[in-house]
């Protein structure tokens, strides 16, 4: 039985694969079959204790700021007990299941508040994973600056 | 304005001692985040929708130089280069990193700042009129007794922990520039029949999900009775405030709960069982707390200046800054200066760093190094000689902070709304933008007149929604941003909640309903002079509606 302060080691190693390239890990199902498989739906999201910002639990287990390197589950619940574990760590806060689907063959958050969360601010484009490309490459609902339509 | 003293500067290093503590014990896993949430709330500290956001107390909005220099500072080396002025007369950096906050509230620290009692179920940061101290047309300064309050309720042992956040607004002029009525205590400075200041007690206002407008419990209360007063009243709260549901928990429920009378006789009799005489404010003390925010040494001017009169004759731009950015002054010669932080398509309230200094500068230079945050999302520049206006003009117009729409329906409340905070259902900030580029702050903007315009996010109403002359709240339906306007709503002396006018509109609509919303208003109005809220509050809801429901309704046949 790992101690916590080991089990907090393992994690944070796992945790500096944030700068690594993006690329998402097929998934089994994609790897077989070459197709993106539909039932996967839910993301695993949390805010990092340290700094506050937002990561996605990668396949590993990890945490990454890069939304492309967020395992995408059919079910969340093993995923989220794990990053119950991380809670305990003292690595993140507040972890929680986010709806994901598939747009033009890349995982977006299907909420509005989950794609800016996963964005930036839609006000300010500068700021946030947007301006660190590390945001969905297409989020639902893309957040648009000024939409000039009027009655 | 008000200084430390060694009481106050120890108690401020010693909590920031206590939370770098606190940080460093989560941040070591020694305590867990529910262990550590009440700490970092009291704080200021909250973790919003990308990253922690801290929120740091502007007492009744009145800070110097060197403090907003320090606040640019901060944004510079521990933020994104920037800040937002809240409705609240604070500040807030929506990027810290939790291992920084125990150096910026260091920071802070150097300047006498802080950031607590800015969130938890405690007595908030105490507010006050923007014009406070300079106003023409005031009784007298709401400050001293703001700052009276903030020393009385820091840390206080009994109202640390009271059912909810607990906000005390106080206002020093006729004109409430300080929305008293929706605070849980708004104190209004008043003079009785014998010639003595003191104050007319209001209490239950508040907006959020259940608002109210608060209702006066007191004529006159005595400025010796204020401490006295405000416990009586925190008492029968503390003991009788609902604990079992945070929607209910305000004092507005337990008013509305209990009814005005019996909550008026409980805290009548709280305050006479005490006999106030422990409380009671030396008139001294009061004197001693009021020369901190004694004016400067201002030689009455001509109430004239040749130079802003040629100015004003060549210069459209600096003639319309002049007429909506420019207030009278209580000394003739002088003009209180609305810095506009809502420039047209920009976040009401944001100011970079950039920005912040510039202001500091011209505080430092024109304005006897005093500045001030409205609750409006606005600065204030309170001592400008008339000599200097042009100079502070043109030096506000070179960073983008001379936007002519002070008081205009372009100078837009909104909330940060779903850009950035955990708890909104729509955004607010784009809707502000699109707003003001809509209307802008030339010919129509100031055809239009006096209007205000407020935007909320949520229903907590963070962005004063209930009290716009147009109100809009944003929220969430079948996963799209809808957005519902209110009519009518005031936060002035006639205080009043806005009234729904119907059915919600989209993001897509709900500016084009505004616009036909202030359309139907200028068709009706009796003239140029009367200002939106008086045409609403004679014409009511009814042209408003057919204006906006009519054409959809016909349309659907």
């Amino acid at each position: 039985m790992l101690r916590t302060s080991d089990r907090r080691q393992i994690r944070q190693q796992r945790d500096v694969n944030c700068g690594a390239p993006r690329q998402r890990r097929q998934t089994s199902t994609e790897a077989s079959t070459g197709e993106r498989d539909f039932r996967l739906t839910q993301i695993v999201t949390a805010n990092r204790l340290i700094d506050g910002i937002v990561v996605f639990q990668d396949e590993a287990g990890g945490w990454s700021a890069d939304f492309a390197r967020a395992a995408v589950h059919e079910d969340a619940a093993a995923a989220l007990a794990r990053a119950g574990e991380d809670v305990a760590a003292s690595l993140i806060v507040d972890p929680y299941a986010v709806e994901v689907e598939l747009r033009n063959g890349h995982y977006a958050p299907k909420t509005l508040r989950e794609a800016i969360r996963a964005t930036g601010p839609t006000v300010r484009r500068d700021l946030g994973k947007q301006a660190e490309g590390l945001a969905p490459i297409a989020a639902a609902h893309a957040p648009t600056e000024k939409p000039h339509v009027s009655l | 304005m008000y200084r430390y003293d060694e009481f106050d500067a120890a108690f401020v290093s010693a909590r920031v001692g206590q939370f770098r503590e606190q940080v460093g014990r989560r941040i070591a896993g020694e305590l867990t985040e529910e262990q550590f949430r009440p700490h970092r709330l009291m704080n200021g500290l909250y973790l919003q929708l990308h990253s922690y956001m801290l929120r740091i107390a502007v007492p009744y909005g009145t800070l110097n130089a060197r403090q907003m220099r320090k606040l640019a500072e901060i944004a510079r080396k521990y933020d994104r280069g920037y800040g937002h002025f809240t409705t609240r007369q604070n500040l807030q950096f929506n990027w810290p990193a939790l291992k920084d906050v125990p150096d910026i509230l260091a920071e802070l620290a150097s300047v006498e700042m802080h950031a607590i009692q800015t969130s938890g179920n405690c007595i908030r940061n105490v507010t006050a009129d923007h014009y406070a101290g300079v106003a023409a047309d005031e009784l007298a300064d709401p400050r001293p007794f703001a700052e009276i309050l903030r020393q009385w309720s820091s840390l206080h042992p009994e109202f640390s922990f009271l059912p909810r956040k607990f906000k005390i607004a106080v206002n020093g002029a006729p004109q409430d520039r300080a929305v008293i009525q929706a605070h849980d205590i708004g104190l209004q400075i008043v003079r009785n029949d014998q010639g003595e200041l003191g104050f007319a007690v209001y209490v239950g206002g508040g907006l959020g999900r259940t608002p109210f407008i608060g209702h006066k419990v007191r004529e006159f209360l005595p400025q010796r009775d204020l401490l006295a007063y405000a416990e009586a009243i925190l008492r029968v709260y503390n003991l009788e405030g609902r604990r079992d549901n945070k929607y209910k928990a305000r004092i507005k429920i337990l008013l509305h709960e209990k009814g005005l009378e019996a909550l008026r006789d409980a805290v009548e009799a709280e305050f006479s069982a005490r006999g106030g005489a422990s409380l009671e404010l030396p008139a001294d003390e009061i004197q001693r707390i009021a020369v901190y925010f004694a004016p400067p040494p201002l030689a009455p001017r001509s109430g004239t200046n040749e130079r802003v009169e040629r100015r004003r004759g060549k210069d459209a731009q600096f003639a319309k800054f002049f007429e909506s950015n420019v207030v009278s002054h209580k000394v003739p010669g002088y003009a209180i200066v609305t810095v506009s932080l809502k420039p047209i398509g920009g976040v009401p309230g944001d100011a970079s760093a950039d920005q912040m200094d510039a202001v500091a500068d011209l505080a430092e230079d024109y304005s006897h190094d005093e500045l001030r945050v409205s609750h409006e999302q606005n600065l204030i520049l309170p001592y400008v000689a008339l000599d200097d206006l042009t100079t502070v003009y043109d030096r506000l117009a070179s960073v983008g902070l001379a936007t002519p729409n002070a008081g205009l329906i372009s100078d837009i409340i909104a909330c940060p709304g779903l850009d950035y905070c955990a708890l909104a259902t729509a955004r607010s900030i784009p809707i502000a933008q699109r707003l003001s580029e809509r209307f802008g702050d030339g010919a129509r903007a100031r055809a239009i007149g006096p209007l205000k315009i407020k935007i909320s996010g949520c229903i907590n109403a963070c962005g004063h929604h209930h009290v716009g002359h147009i109100g809009i709240l944003g929220l969430e339906r079948a996963g799209e941003e809808t957005y519902q306007i209110t009519l009518g709503g005031s936060g002035d002396e006639t205080a009043s909640i806005g009234q729904i006018i119907g059915p919600g509109f989209s993001s897509e609509t709900v500016v084009g309903a505004v616009e036909t919303i202030v359309d139907t208003y200028m068709a009706r109005r009796s003239g140029p002079g009367e200002a939106f809220l008086d045409a609403y509050r004679r014409l009511g809801p009814t042209p408003f509606k057919e204006a906006l429901y009519q054409r959809n309704a016909g349309a659907d046949i």
